[in-house]
C-alpha cells in the first residue's frame, strides 16, 4: 500500500522493540469481547487509475457549468475563480498544516489570516473578524448566541427573509437552549416588516439579511435606529458576500455583528461545502467572539508576527464555560477568500459586483418584456423572485432537458408563494445565456 | 547521530498585502462587459471595500513566501497528538476538484445529481460499518460540530422519552471540546477523574450516575493514547440509568477494523474525517464530522437524508422527529469525497492495517523514549503516547523548550500541555505513515534535545533559532489585541 511505508523487516525489528510478537498483540489492552472478528465489510481496494474511473463517472451525472446553465443562487454562487488562486490554495504547505498553535512555524497560515481578518473587517465595515466558521447558517447561529451572551436575554427576533436553511439552522442550535426565536414577517415590496418590534420587549438581537432570501436590499440604516430604541445589537447577516463590492456595508449602518457566507469570495460551491462563515463585530464585543482570533505581535527580536490570541475565551482553557465549542475553524476556504479579494482587489471588486447587478437587472428587463412577474420593486443585487404562470413546474421541466435549470422553486419554503421563482445572474452568465433562458420560456 | 534534519535556507520577507500593490493594478480578469450600465440607486451604494491593487504576480509572490513560513506533513513529520497528522494521498486531492463536484450547486434536483448523493450514500454505509453503528449523517462540518449534532440527539432522544436530564458525565482523559459542547445542548459536564492507570474505572462512573444524567462522553481510545478497557461495564452502568454513552470518535484511528464501537455499547459518535480518513487539516481547517448512531437514534439525524428508492437517490426531508439542520446545506462534500476515495484506495486490510501500523509506531516511540524522557503511563498505548518534564524540569527546561527546540531539529513539535491530566504533557502521535526511518531520526532529535537540557539548556530556552521568527510574546498579543491591519 503506498501510504503504508513499513517492509515487513521494519515491522519485525518494531514489534521486537515493543516485546510483541505479532501486530495484534500490541491491542492487548482492548478486552476480547471487544474485538472485531473477521473483516470489515467494505469493497475491496482500487488502484488509483480505478479510482479517477470511479469517481469520474460519478463527478459527469453532475448538472454543472459550461454543460447547464444554472440560474440558481440562493446561498449558493457561481463565480469565476482565477487560476492562480487554485494553484496558490493548493501549495501543501498551507493544505497539510493544522490549527497554528506553534506560531514559529505558523507563520504563513498566520499571517494570511490577519490578513483575511483584516479584508473581511473591511468588507463589512466591521472592527474586528473572527479566522471563520463552517458556513453563514452556523455563523448567523453563534451571532444570535453571542448577542445572548453579551444583552443577557434570553429572546431574538430574526427576519423571514433569512435564508430558510439558516434559519433552519438557527432552530437546531436553540431548541435545546430555552431561547426563544421570533420571526418577522416580510411586507408586500419584498423586504422585511420591522412594525413587529414594536411589541418586543427585552429582545437580545434583531437580525437581517442584506441582500434578503428574495435579493432585495433592505433598509439597514432605518432597522438599525429602530433596533437601536429597543437596546438589541443589530445583526446583519448575509449570503452573497460579492454584493458589498457595491452596496454600502452593514458597518456602516449601524450593524453590531455581521456574520454571512464567503463562499462567493473564490470559493467553489461544491455542492454546498467546505463553506466560509464570516463573522465580524465591533471591538467592544470581541472578547465575547465565537471561534478562533490572530492577532499581531513581536518576537523576542523586536519583528513583527503572529500567533492565535485570546484563547482564554476557547474551550481547551474555559471548558463549558467557553464563547463556544469551535476547535477547527475553515482556515484554508478563509485563504482563498483573502486570495480572492486580493487578486480582484478594491478597483475590481467594485467593477465586479456592478457586472453582476447589471446583469441580473438585464435579465429582469428581458423577462418583463416577455411579459414576466418581477415579484418585489425593491432594488435588488443579483437575484431576484419572477412570478411565473400557473404550473410552471412542467416549462421549468423542459428546461432542464435543454440544461437550463430556471432558478429555484419558492413554494417548499413560503408555500404563499406557489410559481414564484428565485433566479440568479452572476457575471458567469453571458448575454446569450440570458436570451436563451428567457426565449426557452415562452412557449 | 546522522546530519539533522533542520537547517536553514534563503526565506523571503513580505509585507502584508495592503502594505504593497498600486491603485490601478488587478489581479484578475474581469469578465466581458455585454450588457449596458443600470446603476443602483447612489443612496444604496458605498465608496467599494478598501481593498489594496495588486496584479496577479504580487500575489502569486506573496502567498509562495508566505507558504514557505509554514509547515506541513508533506515538509515533514507532524506528530501533534490526538490531531492525526498522516499524509494526505494526492489523489484524494484530484478527486475532489472534478469539475463535476466543484461546480455543483447544493440545491440541484435529484436527477441532476446522482453522482453525489450516491458517493454520501455509500459513504455513509461505510462509515456506518467501521464504526458498527446502525446510520450516518454527514452534515456536521468539523469533529467539534458532530459532538454538538450529537448532543442534539442525545437530547432529543430524552425530550421524546419525556425526562429531560440536566448533567452528562465527561471525564479528564475526554477531548476539550467536549464539555463545551455539552453546555450549548444546556447539559452541566460533572468531571470524572481516570484512575491511575489512565483509564475510566466502571465504579468512578457508577458513583457519579444518575437519573439525572443524559449520558458520558467518553474519548475511546482516551486522550491519553490509552484504549478504555472497561467502556462496555461502563455502558452498562448508564444505560441501566438510562443514560446513553456518547463516544469522540476522533480517535479511530487506532482501532479501524479492530473495534466496533457499535458492539461495545456506544450509542452515538463522531468521527473526524480530517484525522481518521486522511482529509488534509487545511491550517486548521475544513473538517468534517459526521456522526453515527444507533437504531434508537436514527429518527432524530438531520435532514435531509439520502435515500435509495429503486437504484435512483433522492434527498428526504420526511423525518418528522428530526433535530433539524446543523449546516446549511450538505456539510463538508468537498472533504468527504476525499475521505470515500480514501477508503475506496485503502480497502478493508489496508484500513486494518493502517491502525495496526499506527499503533505500532507509536509503542515503538514509547519504548525507545521511555528512558530519556518521562511516561506518564507505563502501559500499551494505542495510536500515541504521552510523557512529560518531570525530569527535566531540575534543569529548568520545560515541555515548551523541547517543543521549541524540536524545530530547530526539522520536526513540528508534539502536541504540549494536553492532556490536562499530565503536567507539562508532551503528546506524541506519529501516525502510520510515517516510516521506521523518520520516526528513529525523531527519537535521535529528542535524544538529543533531552541531552542539551542536562549540558546546555539556554540552547533550549533560546529555541527556535532556525524560523522566520523567534519566540512570540503571546502575553501582550492577548493584553492589547491587533486584529485587524
Amino acid at each position: 500500500m503506498l501510504y503504508l511505508p513499513h517492509t515487513n523487516e521494519d515491522i519485525s525489528s518494531m514489534l521486537e522493540v515493543v516485546g510483541v510478537d505479532n501486530l495484534d498483540d500490541l491491542f492487548s489492552t482492548v478486552p476480547e469481547d471487544c474485538r472485531l472478528n473477521g473483516d470489515l465489510n467494505l469493497p475491496e481496494q482500487l488502484s488509483e487509475w480505478e479510482l479517477n474511473d470511479h469517481m469520474e463517472a460519478l463527478s459527469h451525472s453532475m448538472a454543472v457549468s459550461p454543460e447547464y446553465k444554472v440560474f440558481m443562487g440562493a446561498g449558493s454562487y457561481e463565480h469565476f475563480i482565477p487560476a492562480s488562486i487554485s494553484y496558490l490554495l493548493g501549495r501543501s504547505e498551507f493544505v497539510t498544516s493544522y490549527t497554528p498553535y506553534q506560531p514559529e512555524m505558523s507563520q504563513g497560515t498566520l499571517q494570511a489570516i490577519y490578513e483575511y481578518q483584516t479584508l473581511a473587517v473591511r468588507l463589512l465595515g466591521m472592527e474586528v473578524a473572527t479566522a471563520s466558521h463552517y458556513d453563514g447558517a452556523t455563523a448567523l447561529a453563534e451571532s444570535l448566541l453571542m448577542a445572548i451572551r453579551v444583552t443577557r436575554r434570553s429572546k431574538v427576533a430574526i427576519s423571514g427573509l433569512i435564508h430558510p436553511l439558516y434559519r433552519r439552522v438557527v432552530q437546531t442550535y436553540f431548541e435545546p437552549t430555552g431561547y426563544e426565536v421570533v420571526e418577522l414577517d416580510y411586507l408586500n415590496h419584498g423586504v422585511t416588516d420591522i412594525a413587529g418590534l414594536d411589541e418586543m420587549d427585552d429582545l437580545a438581537a434583531v437580525a437581517i439579511q442584506s441582500p434578503n432570501f428574495f435579493g432585495c436590499i433592505e433598509n439597514l440604516q432605518a432597522i438599525g435606529e429602530k433596533v437601536r430604541e429597543k437596546e438589541a445589537l443589530f445583526i446583519v447577516s448575509f449570503t452573497e458576500a460579492l454584493a458589498y463590492g457595491l452596496l454600502k456595508n452593514p458597518g456602516s449602518q449601524g450593524a453590531d455583528i455581521v456574520c454571512g457566507e464567503g463562499q462567493s469570495l473564490g470559493i467553489p460551491r461544491s455542492f454546498g461545502g467546505p463553506a466560509l462563515g464570516m463573522l465580524a463585530s465591533r471591538k467592544k464585543y470581541m472578547r465575547s467572539l465565537p471561534g478562533r482570533l490572530i492577532g499581531q505581535t513581536k518576537d523576542l527580536d523586536g519583528k513583527r508576527g503572529f500567533v492565535l490570541t485570546l484563547a482564554t475565551r476557547e474551550q481547551h482553557i474555559r471548558r463549558e464555560k467557553a464563547t463556544s465549542n469551535i476547535c477547527t475553524n475553515n482556515s484554508l476556504c478563509a485563504l482563498a477568500a483573502a486570495m480572492y479579494m486580493a487578486s480582484v482587489g478594491g478597483t475590481g471588486i467594485r467593477e465586479l459586483a456592478s457586472l453582476n447587478h447589471d446583469k441580473a437587472e438585464y435579465l429582469k428587463s428581458e423577462l418583463k418584456k416577455a411579459g414576466f412577474k418581477i415579484r418585489f420593486d425593491s432594488p435588488t443585487f443579483n437575484e431576484f423572485v419572477v412570478e411565473f404562470h400557473k404550473g410552471f413546474e412542467a416549462t421549468y421541466r423542459r428546461l432542464l432537458e435543454k440544461k437550463i435549470v430556471a432558478g429555484l422553486s419558492l413554494a417548499p419554503y413560503y408555500p404563499e408563494l406557489a410559481n414564484h421563482y428565485l433566479l440568479c445572474v452572476t457575471e458567469t452568465r453571458s448575454r446569450e445565456d440570458m436570451d436563451a433562458l428567457v426565449s426557452s420560456l415562452v412557449p | 547521530m546522522k546530519e539533522p534534519l533542520g537547517t536553514t535556507g534563503l526565506i523571503l520577507n513580505e509585507p502584508l498585502l495592503w502594505e504593497k500593490g498600486k491603485k490601478g493594478r488587478c489581479g484578475y480578469s474581469l469578465p466581458r462587459r455585454d450588457v449596458e450600465p443600470c446603476p443602483l440607486d447612489q443612496e444604496l451604494t458605498g465608496e467599494g471595500p478598501d481593498f489594496p491593487d495588486l496584479s496577479e504576480v504580487d500575489v502569486v509572490r506573496h502567498y509562495t513566501r508566505l507558504s514557505q513560513w509554514n509547515f506541513g506533513v508533506d515538509t515533514g513529520m507532524y506528530p501533534l497528538g490526538s490531531c492525526t497528522m498522516k499524509y494526505s494521498p494526492k489523489t484524494n486531492e484530484r478527486q475532489a476538484s472534478l469539475l463535476g463536484f466543484t461546480g455543483a450547486h447544493p440545491l440541484l434536483p435529484a436527477r441532476l445529481c446522482q453522482g453525489a448523493l450516491k458517493m454520501m450514500f455509500e459513504f455513509e454505509q461505510y462509515l456506518t460499518e467501521i464504526t458498527g453503528m446502525d446510520a450516518t449523517t454527514l452534515q456536521p462540518a468539523a469533529g467539534a460540530h458532530g459532538e454538538l449534532c450529537g448532543m442534539l440527539l442525545i437530547h432529543a432522544f430524552h425530550k421524546k422519552k419525556g425526562s429531560q436530564r440536566s448533567k452528562i458525565i465527561v471525564p479528564d482523559t475526554a477531548h476539550g471540546t467536549n464539555p463545551a459542547s455539552a453546555a450549548l445542548c444546556g447539559y452541566r459536564p460533572v468531571p470524572v477523574r481516570s484512575n491511575e492507570q489512565g483509564i475510566l474505572s466502571a465504579e468512578a462512573v457508577a458513583e457519579v450516575m444518575d437519573e439525572d444524567t443524559a449520558g458520558i462522553m467518553v474519548t475511546n481510545p482516551n486522550t491519553l493514547g490509552l484504549f478504555e478497557e472497561d467502556i462496555q461495564e461502563i455502558a452498562e452502568i448508564v444505560h441501566s440509568k438510562g443514560g446513553l454513552v456518547y463516544c469522540d470518535g476522533a480517535n479511530v484511528n487506532a482501532v479501524m477494523g479492530i473495534v466496533q464501537m457499535g458492539k461495545i455499547g456506544i450509542d452515538v459518535m463522531q468521527l473526524n474525517l480530517h484525522k481518521t480518513f486522511s482529509t488534509p487539516h487545511g491550517g486548521g481547517g475544513p473538517g468534517s464530522g459526521p456522526v453515527c448512531v444507533k437504531n434508537e437514534f436514527e429518527p432524530f439525524l438531520p435532514v435531509p437524508r439520502v435515500v435509495e428508492e429503486n437504484g435512483r437517490y433522492i434527498l428526504s426531508e420526511n423525518y418528522p422527529e428530526s433535530v433539524g439542520k446543523v449546516a446549511a446545506f450538505h456539510g463538508s462534500f468537498g472533504v468527504m469525497i476525499k475521505a470515500y476515495s480514501y477508503i475506496c484506495s485503502m480497502g478493508p486490510k489496508n484500513l486494518k492495517k493502517a491502525s495496526q501500523l499506527a499503533v505500532l509506531n507509536a509503542n515503538y516511540i514509547k519504548e525507545r523514549l521511555k528512558g530519556t524522557l518521562h511516561l506518564a503511563y507505563d502501559r500499551p498505548c494505542m495510536h500515541e503516547c504521552v510523557f512529560s518534564d518531570k525530569d527535566q524540569l531540575a534543569h529548568k527546561v520545560k515541555t515548551l523548550d523541547m517543543a521549541k527546540r524540536l524545530m530547530d531539529y526539522g520536526f513540528h513539535p508534539p502536541t504540549v500541555y494536553f492532556p490536562l491530566v499530565v503536567h507539562g504533557a508532551i503528546m506524541v502521535e506519529p501516525t502510520e505513515t510515517e516510516s521506521k526511518e523518520d520516526i528513529d531520526q525523531f527519537i535521535e532529535a529528542l535524544k538529543a534535545i533531552v541531552k542539551e537540557a542536562g549540558e546546555d539548556p539556554d540552547l533550549l530556552h533560546d529555541a527556535p533559532k532556525s524560523c522566520k521568527v523567534k519566540r512570540l510574546d503571546e502575553v501582550a498579543a492577548a493584553r492589547k489585541p491587533c486584529l485587524a491591519g
